[in-house]
């Protein structure tokens, strides 16, 4: 395939762009899909008058890896592999909407303790995406030092993960069942040490940009939506709590235990850029609280479901029962077989509603699996917001909408 | 599943023959293609499905009739509802018409149908490739769509795979 | 620093034309801000202030290819991506080096798929491979001192 092949003629988006392309009167420009302010590979096919943003036309793809497909292909235990590369921010959160859909779809029963040690990692990610857009957000929008200060944050996290998982981003830690294994003990500690000095950090963060003339000037009143808009394309997460709306699966359909903790969802009525940032600036404390709540409860007990069905014995029990070295077999050569159904199940990513339509067909492997990401669905609305702001605007735009490009492409 | 879908349900059945199932507590609608317009527009306005959560779609290859299942997933915020609905599709070159009219984000929701399944999506604005490149052909998702699986090279067969691979110029 | 022993009383260091032209080509070497996946945060977290990149002389991170001389390929090249990330190697200016960071990028990685590039060393020559899924930051700046070696060794003949 060559580049020229690649290029889009002027006939296939004839249909896009206004009538003033035609005559030359406005630029046609290319920004991305290698691009500093575009968080990944987005390519942004922008119509200009002047520096003014007349069409926006966004260009996605180019991080297609064939997720969904692949996932047919293998058992339901290895096609977990795959679900830590959709959204790479959020790996755990993936984990878990994963093996929360195949438990659902083969009715499989997890552990109390497995359950509050999967709040606290789903929680943990949650603070660590939101450092990681944070970083970059700002850092697009000329406040350099957040960058520095947010990613050091994130490394005591992934420090977190490294000691439970042995990986410090695609950790796999979870399992449909429970968990891959139970945390050390070094592990409270280490949890409690980060969320006790958290919070310091957040009012270093605010400080730093809440009341900074040049942050506020590029974020508030720029790429508004009202909330009945954002229900209307779609979007969820922060991105649709700082339109006014109080919509968390967190609350609205709890998963994993949610229920038991106390927590707000934080909303903000602007559904400006600045309203993104506070409300996700907000939900770093709220985060912090449920870790704390699950960490002050954290029940005792094993960490993976006893339906030897679906989860393999343990190593001990192979040495003296056959019927466990049979299950070991089983289930490391063929797979567990799921019923020939099929299930949603949405969870509350960092971004907004991660869904997974899981399919069974009464085999091992997965018939379909489709993941509805939120950052596929919140990008649609950037054509539309993104009219008649500056270019300069588009950058914050983007960073406010937060995009993972792994998540978007799949 | 929450009794206050169940009105839904049985209006979906009544209005558009609606065949409706259950599986751990999520409720499924089939609904033949002609209706599906008509139906998301009265779950919208009705009955205050005000969300298009996704929209995808299931190859029954080598099945014909119906081939395909397109699933919408609906979402009612403010009752906290949901609900599937599925419309089968004959053929290898089935047509759906498009539901942008109503949400808006069905959008790049069909365009990804017929990028990756090869769904013609009767009326919609935009209907180009979305993912795949432009001049990429076939339907990646379809059964029959090969996985493209290459074969790895380890030390036995390394030369054997090393003197295909292509290498680029400098 | 022992910069006063080599200079000696006359303040001259002797070396070879390739020596010297060689070490100042790892001393600031720039790389490309050009991220494509997972991997592509763990560069990030190099340049961030706990693995800090920039003590090898390459905080400088360019945009531009025009204004870089090393490509970091860091995640999956789709197929869609392919002749974009060939046309950006081909707008750098030589001499110009490629670490191909990740298992993805490196072999295709978990993705055998008809998605997926098999190996970026099927469109742009690689220098350096970087194993891990994703390497760490520690292996990413391991491959970069590599790579350094590797410059170190070149001759008259590599530039010409």
């Amino acid at each position: 395939m060559s580049i020229s092949q690649l290029e889009i003629t002027h006939d296939e988006l004839k249909h896009l762009v206004s009538e003033r392309a035609q005559t030359g009167e406005t630029l046609l420009l290319n920004m991305g899909p290698q691009h500093p302010s575009t968080h990944g590979v987005l390519r942004l096919l922008l119509e200009l008058d002047g520096e003014i943003v007349v069409n926006c036309i966004p260009d996605i793809g180019f991080l297609h890896t064939g997720i969904e497909k692949n996932m047919e292909a293998k058992s339901y235990e290895k096609a977990e592999v795959m679900t830590d590369r959709l959204d790479y921010l959020n790996t755990m959160g993936n984990n878990l909407a994963y093996c929360l859909a195949v438990e659902k779809l083969v009715d499989l029963d997890v552990p109390e303790r497995a359950q509050a040690i999967r709040v606290i990692f789903a929680e943990l990610q949650r603070i660590a995406s939101h450092l990681v857009w944070l970083g970059t957000h700002a850092l697009d929008l000329a406040a350099m030092s957040m960058f520095f200060y947010c990613l050091n944050q994130r490394e005591r996290i992934l420090d977190i993960m490294e000691m439970c998982a042995g990986q410090r981003m695609m950790t796999t830690y979870f399992r449909p069942g429970g968990l891959w294994r139970d945390v050390p003990a070094e592990f409270e500690p280490a949890v409690r040490a980060f969320i006790d000095s958290f919070p310091a950090e957040i009012e270093l963060y605010e400080g730093l940009l809440d009341k900074n003339p040049i942050f506020l000037d590029r974020t508030k009143g720029i790429g508004i939506y009202n909330g009945e808009e954002g229900i209307a394309w779609g979007i969820t997460g922060p991105s649709l709590r700082g339109s006014g709306v109080a919509y968390d699966l967190r609350k609205e359909e709890p998963y994993s235990g949610y229920e038991q903790y106390d927590f707000e969802v934080c909303t903000e009525a602007e559904g400006d850029v600045y309203a993104r940032y506070r409300v996700r600036m907000r939900e770093f404390r709220e985060s912090l609280k449920i870790v704390r709540q699950a960490l002050d409860k954290l029940p005792g007990g094993p960490v993976r479901s006893n339906n030897r069905k679906f989860v393999p014995p343990p190593r001990a029990e192979l040495g003296e029962s056959m019927e466990a070295v049979i299950h070991h077999f089983k289930l490391w050569t063929e797979g567990f077989p799921a019923p020939k159904n099929s299930i949603y199940m949405p969870v509350e990513s960092p971004r907004g509603e991660l869904g997974v339509l899981l399919e069974g067909d009464g085999g091992p492997k997965p018939y379909r699996c489709h993941w509805r990401t939120p950052s596929f669905v919140n990008l649609q609305i950037l054509p539309k917001i993104s009219q008649g702001c500056y270019v300069a605007d588009l950058v914050a735009i983007i960073g406010s909408i937060d995009i993972v490009l792994g998540d978007t492409d799949r | 599943m929450k009794a206050e879908l169940q009105p839904v349900l049985d209006a979906l059945q009544s209005a558009f023959g609606a065949h409706i199932s259950e599986f751990r507590e999520q409720a499924k609608a089939v609904i033949a293609v002609e209706h599906i317009v008509e139906a998301a527009r009265t779950l919208r306005d009705a009955h205050g499905f005000n969300m298009l959560a996704g929209l995808s779609a299931v190859d029954y290859w080598p099945e014909r009739k119906p081939r395909f299942h397109a699933v919408y997933e609906f979402k009612n915020i403010s009752k906290n509802l949901r609900l599937e609905v599925r419309v089968p599709l004959d053929g290898d070159e089935p047509k759906l018409p498009t539901l942008t009219e109503i949400f808006p984000n069905a959008n790049w929701h069909e365009r990804e149908l017929w990028d990756m399944f090869g769904f013609e999506v009767v009326g919609h604005p935009d209907p180009r490739r979305i993912l795949m490149p432009a001049d990429w052909v076939g339907h990646p998702l379809r059964r029959d769509y090969p996985l493209g699986y290459e074969e790895v090279q380890f030390s036995f067969n390394f030369k054997e795979i090393d003197q295909r691979k292509p290498r680029p110029q400098d | 620093m022992g910069l006063e022993q080599k200079l000696g009383n006359m303040g001259i260091v002797t070396t070879t034309l390739e020596q010297v032209v060689n070490w100042s080509r790892t001393r600031a070497m720039w790389p490309m801000l050009f991220g494509l996946a997972c991997c592509a945060i763990e560069m990030m977290a190099s340049q961030g202030a706990d693995y800090d990149a920039s003590r090898f002389g390459m905080e400088l991170m360019r945009a531009s290819p025009r204004q870089a001389d090393l490509m970091i390929v860091a995640g999956r090249v789709s197929r869609k991506m392919a002749p974009v990330l060939r046309r950006l190697y081909d707008q750098m200016p030589s001499p110009k080096w490629v670490v191909s960071m990740g298992d993805c990028a490196s072999c295709g990685g978990v993705f055998n798929n008809y998605a997926i590039v098999q190996g970026v060393d099927e469109i742009v020559p690689v220098d350096v491979y970087v194993a891990g899924c994703p390497p760490r930051p520690e292996a990413l700046i391991h491959g970069i001192m590599t790579l350094h070696e590797k410059i170190k060794g070149e001759t008259f003949k590599d530039w010409a």
